[in-house]
């Protein structure tokens, strides 16, 4: 075993050698998008190759966001049967380019432009080293608050702008009797709200220092304490039920009238439309208080596994399909995310998609353009799964602040 | 002469056939187990991330492995419940085979109810399960809306309990399966030593406890083995049921290593986490399985 | 010899037979519990499990969720249902149980009638194999199929399950080949039978109830995996674990827990259908002649 797997270079230049005997004309799809929404959106990518003659090989492997799909891709690696195009996120994608299994796109990017209408903030994940490696595909923002706008009225509720606002609605709710924040007690849950309570509280340089340059002084500063006081508020507010629940349950709970506000990413409007109600009548998206100039986002993207030194014919094609305006306005308007280029018309999008596009120019205009820490896309899976064990500890009651700083701090350094 | 031979020549290939027979299996459990636990090993020793990488680093992983606090509630989690399983699956599956076992009316129509759950993969029974313990829409809720207002079940939802419901949840799959082993057993007994015995007016209770239990040796032998293993592996219905929740309340050695070396690319400390995991189940399991196996002889 | 019957012959009294009686009906709720809560839900329309119905019997009757897990649920890009990806399954699963059976009756033969030095220990090691973590075993599994010129093919994946279920089947005809009666080998032998002659007239007639259990497990475990099929498999030998789990596991789409509910019963088909069948043969085999005591 040890002398075949001497060096990391060695497995993976062998194995990609092997697995250039992939069919020709064909792209085998690795990916975790089999929910009907999903799927069916990128049906339109498969349609748009099958017509330009690339044949395509699904390999759909879901749960946990995409992690069991890691798992296969690197049993497939290692195996020497890499997939041709394997669906990644953040910083995997880094990963994976620093193994030196990812395909050089350059010359298709250069080609279509892609440097001048892709944000500076996805290229950070999309390029290694100066080569485009994969095709973003889209872009959720994940500090969004939905809220049921029937609930709010009946209270006299306006739209929260402020923290205080935010928490006179939470306290006007509670005394109406009506559970004032439905949330799903898993940890990347508690992780999605707390990347939304960072930023109002640390700010956009605090946010960047915290999670992306793991800066101790602000892990463990009082800004961050505040943020961890935030969300012991938020959990005061969430039914007793919350623990384990499924996000779309949480969001069920929205709609149904039960509870007033969700923090939850974009997709969270799928569950909305699909129970025929209308953004801006029926229910409200906005971004949580304090981050109205802000966006934390994640990007799904493509990667492309190397196939023996150049990027395949199918490759391109793949490639050059994702990136193509009409595929990216097509396949969000479907998932609830908006395009990962800037340049695509919004007349398709609702009323929260384009206004999830605008804030989304702007922020990347004003350098307000940041990862979510809580999905991956902000420090490496260690560490982002070292700040979920911290967080969730401290939302069911573990830790107190002072405590989930400290160790917060302590857990970070670990997984660095 | 040449018939001496050809009986010495018969007789030898008779002494190495059942060596030859055994030898594929003994050859693939050599590689594919213990050289895959040398090559963990040697793992937990490098600096291994998303693949197998070879920068040694020494007993870093351990350490780091041994200042994360769920490691160690993790290890706490699978004595209370590889603890609780064996001892409460052995129990219910002996008492519902003993049971079976008094020439019960419908038994075709019960032993498939008591072991269907074990055909059934946990990536869904799990969701039913996770509903059914939910204070808000299961057990509890029902037991509210038929009037008994004071009925409390939220075991799932408290970080103290939680456990034991993965208990309840796994006990519901195997011990099924459980008391088929003792029912073959108990079917294999020779009813001649019973009858003889109840002639001298053995009691039943004594029956069993001196006769018919001693004779199930191999079936607890059988029943211990494969409720440690599902126990140590139990991974699917932690994900299933409560997600290693609430908080890391549930986290188990296995969904333990899987999270650090697949999901949190930490290849070097899930590989740590295995070894220790390995060695501890070594610790238990080789003096138990030579007391067992020297009896035999 | 006495005649062998099905039962012990313990006598009961009224009043425990009617207590046994009850705490078997008891348990066989519990058992049942959470089958109701599957199909229950499996046959009722989405908005009546959201709306927290959960518990409740159909309000509406509807058997739509059950034809589209089969046929039209989206498993990847194309609406397929979970149809396709039962034969991967079967390819799979058939050899694999086979196979490991075949080994662990042969195994189980050697290590108790053909006894050698340290034979035991070579038992112990195939025990303690069992108890290695799957998790561990993929990254260099996946290697060695590679090598193997296996991977992504359901044969790769029928070997990586033989490899790993051998040792719980060579435990279960041990421990049934122990006490069966070593002289009847022995007078085989002097009447000249050879090895395989012994196993073949001899042993193998009396294997039902131990094969069954054999088989009920190995197919069970092979079906139900998921780690292995997911990790080994290419998009043509996916296994319908995999294609139920993307059935069931939306990233951020929506959760039709009617469907899911019904593709899981459909994936569990054979298995129960295994049990129901085997179950049956399972006493008939006993009957037929108690080896044991």
């Amino acid at each position: 075993m040890r002398k075949l797997l001497k060096t990391k270079s060695v497995i993976v230049a062998g194995l990609l050698c092997t697995s250039s005997l992939a069919q020709a004309e064909e792209v085998e799809v690795l990916h975790w998008w089999t929910s009907g929404g999903e799927a069916a959106a990128l049906n339109v990518l498969k349609d748009d190759l099958s017509g330009q003659g690339v044949g395509w090989t699904d390999m759909p492997v879901a749960g946990g966001g995409g992690e069991q799909a890691m798992t296969v891709l690197r049993a497939r690696v290692t195996a020497g049967n890499a997939p041709t195009a394997v669906q990644g996120l953040g910083f995997d994608i880094q990963d994976w380019a620093a193994q030196g299994a990812l395909a050089d796109l350059n010359d298709v990017a250069a080609k279509e432009g892609w440097d001048n209408v892709v944000p500076d903030a996805l290229k950070a994940f999309a390029k290694h080293d100066g080569k485009w490696v994969s095709a973003p595909v889209n872009v959720h923002s994940t500090n969004w608050v939905w809220a049921n706008k029937a609930v709010l009225d009946a209270n006299g509720i306006a739209q929260p702008a402020s923290w205080d606002e935010f928490v006179a609605a939470v306290e006007a709710l509670k005394a109406a009797g009506i559970t004032p924040i439905a949330h799903g007690g898993q940890a990347w849950q508690d992780a999605t709200i707390f990347d939304a309570v960072a930023m109002s509280t640390l700010g956009p340089d605090g946010y960047k220092a915290a999670f992306v340059d793991l800066d101790e002084g602000t892990l463990g500063g009082d800004a961050m304490k505040e943020a961890f006081d935030r969300m012991a508020f938020i959990r005061d507010n969430v039914d007793e039920n919350f623990s384990g629940r499924d996000w779309n349950l949480a969001t069920a709970m929205v709609i149904n009238g039960e509870a007033g506000f969700q923090m939850m990413g974009d997709w969270a409007k799928g569950e909305f439309l699909n129970a025929d109600k209308v953004p801006g009548e029926d229910f409200l998206c906005f971004r949580f208080p304090g981050t109205a100039d802000q966006v934390t986002f994640n990007a799904d993207q493509f990667m492309m596994f190397d196939q023996g030194g150049s990027v395949s014919a199918e490759q391109a094609a793949l490639a050059s399909a994702i990136l193509s305006p009409a595929f990216q306005s097509a396949f969000n308007v479907v998932k609830g995310s908006v395009p990962a280029r800037t340049d695509v018309s919004d007349a398709d999008f609702d009323a929260c998609g384009k206004q999830g596009m605008k804030d989304l120019a702007a922020a990347a205009a004003s350098g307000n353009l940041f990862g979510s820490m809580a999905h991956g896309h902000a420090a490496p899976a260690s560490v982002k799964n070292a700040v979920y064990d911290v967080v969730t500890a401290h939302f069911n009651g573990e830790y107190d602040s002072e405590t989930a700083v400290v160790e917060l701090v302590d857990a970070v350094s670990i997984a660095k | 002469m040449a018939v001496s031979a050809d009986a010495d020549f018969k007789t030898r290939l008779q002494n190495w056939i059942p060596k030859l027979v055994l030898s594929p299996s003994l050859a693939m459990m050599l590689v594919f187990v213990y050289g895959f636990i040398l090559f963990s090993v040697y793992l937990s020793f490098t600096d291994s991330r998303i693949l197998p990488s070879f920068g040694w680093v020494g007993w870093e992983n351990y350490d780091k492995l041994w200042r994360l606090s769920h490691w160690e509630t993790s290890l706490i989690n699978m004595g209370i419940f590889a603890g609780l399983y064996i001892v409460i699956c052995t129990c219910i599956g002996l008492g519902l085979a003993i049971f079976l076992d008094q020439k019960i009316r419908g038994e075709g129509l019960l032993r498939p109810i008591y072991l269907y759950p074990m055909a059934l993969s946990f990536i869904v029974t799990g969701t039913a399960w996770k509903w059914f313990l939910d204070p808000g829409i299961g057990l509890e809720n029902v037991m509210h809306s038929w009037g008994w207002e004071s009925f409390e079940f939220d075991w799932i939802k408290n970080r103290d309990y939680a456990i034991y419901t993965v208990v309840l949840a796994a006990v519901w799959q195997t011990s099924g399966f459980v008391m088929a082993m003792f029912l073959a057993g108990l079917r294999g007994i020779d009813n001649e030593i019973l009858r003889a015995a109840q002639m001298d007016g053995a009691s039943n209770w004594n029956l069993y406890r001196r006769i018919i239990i001693p004779q199930l040796r191999p079936a607890f032998l059988s029943a211990f083995v494969i409720l440690s293993h599902l126990a140590i592996k139990t991974f699917d219905l932690v994900i299933a049921l409560t997600g290693g929740g609430p908080g890391r309340a549930t986290e188990l050695p296995a969904t333990f290593m899987y999270s650090y070396t697949f999901t949190r690319n930490q290849m070097g400390i899930g590989a740590a986490s295995a070894t220790i995991m390995l060695m501890t189940i070594a610790a238990i399991m080789i003096p138990y399985l030579y007391a067992e196996l020297r009896e035999k002889r | 010899m006495a005649q062998a019957t099905q039962d012990t012959a313990i006598r009961t009294g009224r009043i425990t037979r009617t207590l046994i009686y009850l705490v078997l009906l008891l348990f066989s709720l519990f058992y049942l519990l959470p089958l109701y809560v599957m199909l229950a839900n499996s046959l009722k329309p989405l908005e009546e499990i959201t709306g927290g119905g959960m518990m409740n019997l159909p309000q509406v009757f509807t058997v739509e969720p059950w034809i589209k897990a089969w046929s039209s649920a989206q498993i990847g890009v194309e609406p397929t249902g979970l149809r396709p990806y039962f034969w991967n399954s079967i390819k799979m699963v058939v050899p694999a149980v086979i196979v490991s059976t075949v080994l662990g009756a042969l195994n189980g033969y050697v290590l108790t009638k053909w006894r050698f030095k340290y034979d035991t220990i070579l038992f112990g090691l195939m025990l303690f194999a069992c108890f290695i973590p799957f998790q561990i075993v993929l990254i260099p599994m996946a290697r060695m199929l590679g090598l193997m010129g296996l991977a992504g093919t359901t044969w790769g994946l029928a070997l990586v399950h033989v490899v790993y279920g051998i040792g719980f089947t060579t435990l279960y005809f041990r421990n049934y080949y122990a006490v069966f009666p070593t002289e009847l080998i022995r007078a085989a032998q002097i009447d000249g039978a050879g090895f395989f002659q012994i196993f073949w007239r001899i042993l193998l007639p009396s294997s039902g109830p131990i094969a069954v259990v054999s088989i009920i497990w190995q197919f069970t475990n092979i079906w139900n995996d998921f780690l292995f099929g997911a990790s080994f498999a290419d998009a043509n030998s996916q296994p319908m674990t995999v294609a139920l789990n993307n059935l069931v596991q939306s990233s951020t789409g929506v959760k039709e827990y009617n469907v899911h509910f019904a593709g899981a019963i459909l994936a569990a088909l054979p298995t129960l259908l295994v049990y129901i069948v085997a179950g049956r043969y399972f006493v008939r085999g006993l009957m037929a002649g108690s080896v044991k005591g």
